[in-house]
């Protein structure tokens, strides 16, 4: 292996992947083997670097020189100033909104300073896709520390002690978890790893499969060694092609290397695993229709108890947790529970994965110590809202959570404290919306989403989120009646009441809060017929201010419709019956003529 | 091959100079200069020179890297040693042979070959 004196760690995550890093990757072969430097200079392919707003992204190592928004033509430029004169390019830096100057290294730029990772320890500086690189940074060393040294028994103390709990939503102890899953009887037991990620604008579980497969097998084996299985299975979406394509691959490196399958690392401990695809259905998310799914019948949930550990896949005990729960697992057995305990809040330790996405700046993966504020993670990290424009609310735990309003957002991110402000930290959706976004709507389009997903078994979960959709369409349309809010109130707790599993008892949680922080918007589409936010087709107009129009006909060109008319230099006008309220007449009037109201 | 627990850690020694590297954490950390000038008076050969010895000694714990014009353009090629926990020694009028010697005496021996040093240490950045 040659010395290398340079690696360039080249984002692929899905993200960058779409922005063609690959295309940006082959330019740089290209470049490089032109300048004979292909002996000096290694490329890598990376997990999600995080900043997925401002891909493709390549870090060049030793210095950690940050390259952002790369095209290929930027490549030829790049590779002969920096990779071979030494003199880093700092147009292709990244430059923070409303500064002059570039920041020349990842570890100064503010989306990186306040994480702190360790789910994601590996992201962008292995490559998936190689086994060796993985191990290199202590990869297995949890593993062969569990199984040379620890009792199944010491693992699960080792897990309760560190204050772990389930990341997919719940919150449960994992290490109680594993315990009673461990003290059923037979020797049939399963575990499975929840990657069936469905919530809108969540990737996290995605981009930790992608950027590091491993610790999710090292988790699930020490897992399966603590509880006592001897088979797990991976239940995957089948829309992450290349999160399974990576996981596939590390399979396969695992048991070339003899970690996976029989007599791992020279001990009595066996353990299998299998992939399953899902088929992109919300509610396969939920555990017990996991499981059916697993089993090949209609994902619909199971009647608690018997809970999965008692009776789980194919009746026996089974574990489940999340990718992310399992990816923290290698790290507290090889640093310690008192290490990982001294990170977080007295209820709520370690770090959480967050999918930042929405109206904020730097849109992409953080991971952040639990306590953190929403506001640090928002405006810190985040870089804050788009175009200047103001905070409205924060929705959390996707459309199972809630939006929590600007008043509320100095509270610390933990299990218990986002489920005071009526939210969940849920699996880390994280969606960040400005003073233009109609809460009303949002409510809508988060019931819309249960309502689809709802699989049917139970009735207020099915029916009922129906009859909320219609309620809140016709309050976006202008025909809603006083009594609607109570109607909603009354819906929610029945529907919260009334269903078997996580989405129906859930499902109302954007209604309740939007109700709780932003009823004055309800009360406005009710009462005065006006969206607040200008959001709500039926409900806005748009207008030519007469005084401000010069008769330039730009949105009377523009208008897809042919809405506007107008004699050049002259005062246009819009036809509201032919008007379909798009707005380009507004984005595109350059004197600011249009109004809306 | 199946691994026994001690595996791990010759794999971990084997991926070092990449671990290394990523971190930016070596033992030292040779830097050629590679301005204009410096590539005008042959500092690529220094460059291949100084990873060529690496390579033979078959060590991982170096970090070699290139950075720009060092300001003295009249004594070029140049490159800069750095023993971790110590200032930078700067070279001057590089060719291949004092190049040897200072991966030799220095990188390797840790001490500083005095005759082809310019200085200890770094200027100021205000």
């Amino acid at each position: 292996m040659p010395h290398y004196r340079m690696n360039l760690m080249v984002c692929t995550g899905t993200g960058c992947v779409s922005n063609g890093a690959f295309r940006i990757k082959e330019a740089l072969e290209r470049e490089i083997q032109k300048h004979n430097l292909e002996d000096e200079i290694q490329i890598v392919t990376t997990g999600c670097n995080g900043f997925c707003a401002n891909g493709p992204i390549v870090v060049v190592h030793p210095d950690g020189i940050f390259y952002q928004m790369l095209t290929e033509k930027d490549i030829p430029f790049l590779v002969e100033e920096h990779f071979l004169k030494g003199r880093p390019v700092a147009k292709l830096m990244y430059t923070p909104p409303e500064k002059k100057s570039p920041v020349p290294h990842m570890h100064d730029i503010g989306f990186f300073k306040k994480q702190r990772l360790i789910a994601l320890a590996n992201r962008g500086i292995i490559d998936p896709e190689v086994i060796d690189e993985y191990i290199a940074r202590d990869g297995y060393k949890g593993l062969a520390k569990a199984l040379t040294t620890m009792t199944p028994e010491l693992i699960i103390e080792e897990i309760k002690k560190s204050g772990l709990r389930g990341r997919g939503g719940a919150g449960f102890p994992t290490g109680l978890k594993w315990e009673i899953c461990r003290s059923q009887l037979g020797d049939e037991k399963y575990i499975i790893c929840n990657s069936d990620e469905g919530d809108p604008g969540a990737f996290m579980d995605r981009s930790i499969v992608e950027s590091d497969p491993h610790s999710i097998l090292e988790g699930m084996l020490i897992g399966a060694r603590a509880i006592g299985a001897s088979h797990g299975f991976i239940y995957i979406r089948n829309e992450y092609p290349l999160a399974l394509k990576r996981v596939l691959i590390a399979i396969e490196q695992a048991q070339d290397y003899g970690l996976i399958g029989d007599d791992i690392l020279g001990t009595d401990f066996c353990f299998h695993v299998n992939v399953n695809r899902g088929a992109g259905a919300f509610v396969c998310g939920e555990e017990t229709s996991l499981i059916n799914s697993l089993e090949g019948k209609l994902p619909h949930p199971r009647v608690r108890p018997p809970f999965p550990a008692q009776s789980g896949y194919k009746g026996k005990p089974t574990n489940i947790n999340n990718v992310e729960t399992w990816a923290n697992v290698p790290k507290i057995i090889n640093y310690g529970a008192n290490w990982y305990a001294s990170i977080g809040t007295e209820t709520s330790k370690g770090t959480k994965v967050f999918s930042l996405v929405g109206k904020v700046n730097n849109t992409g993966l953080v991971e952040v110590p639990m306590g953190i504020t929403l506001r640090e993670i928002i405006f810190d990290i985040g870089g804050g809202i788009q175009g200047g424009k103001k905070f409205k609310a924060v929705q959390t735990g996707g459309p199972s959570g809630g939006c929590i309003p600007e008043s509320m957002l100095d509270i610390p991110v933990d299990f218990e404290s986002l489920t005071k402000a009526g939210s969940i930290m849920g699996s880390g959706g994280m969606i960040v919306m400005d003073e233009d976004t109609c809460m009303v709507e949002v409510a809508r389009y988060f019931i819309a989403f249960t309502q689809d997903e709802s699989c049917g078994k139970c009735t207020f979960c099915r029916i009922g989120t129906k009859r909320m959709l219609e309620i809140l369409e016709r309050i976006t349309q202008g025909k809603g009646e006083e009594e609607d809010i109570e109607r909603l109130q009354k819906l929610a707790v029945n529907v919260k009441m009334g269903s078997l599993c996580g989405l129906g008892q859930t499902a109302p949680n954007p209604v309740i809060t939007t109700l709780k922080y932003f009823r004055d918007e309800y009360e406005a589409h009710i009462k005065d017929k006006k969206c607040p936010s200008k959001r709500c087709k039926s409900l806005i107009r748009y207008n030519i201010i007469p005084d401000n129009c010069v008769g330039c006909g730009v949105c009377r060109r523009n208008c897809p419709t042919k809405a506007i008319s107008g004699e050049k230099k002259e005062l246009h006008i819009i036809n509201q019956e032919k008007c379909i309220k798009c707005g380009i007449c507004y984005d595109s009037c350059r004197f600011s003529a249009v109004t809306v109201e | 091959m199946k691994l026994k627990p001690e595996d791990l850690d010759k794999i971990s020694e084997k991926m070092k100079a990449t671990t290394m590297l990523r971190e930016g954490a070596g033992r030292v950390k040779i830097t050629v200069h590679m301005g204009t000038c410096g590539i005008a008076s042959g500092a690529r050969k220094i460059l291949s020179a100084f990873i060529r010895h690496i390579e033979k000694a078959d060590v991982k714990d170096i970090i070699i890297t290139t950075s720009g014009c060092a300001g003295l353009c009249s004594r070029e090629p140049m490159a800069t040693v750095e023993l971790k926990g110590e200032p930078p020694v700067k070279y001057v009028d590089l060719t291949e042979e004092k190049v040897a010697q200072i991966f030799n005496e220095h990188v390797m021996g840790e001490n500083i070959v005095t005759d082809y040093a310019l200085a200890v240490g770094s200027e100021r950045i205000s």
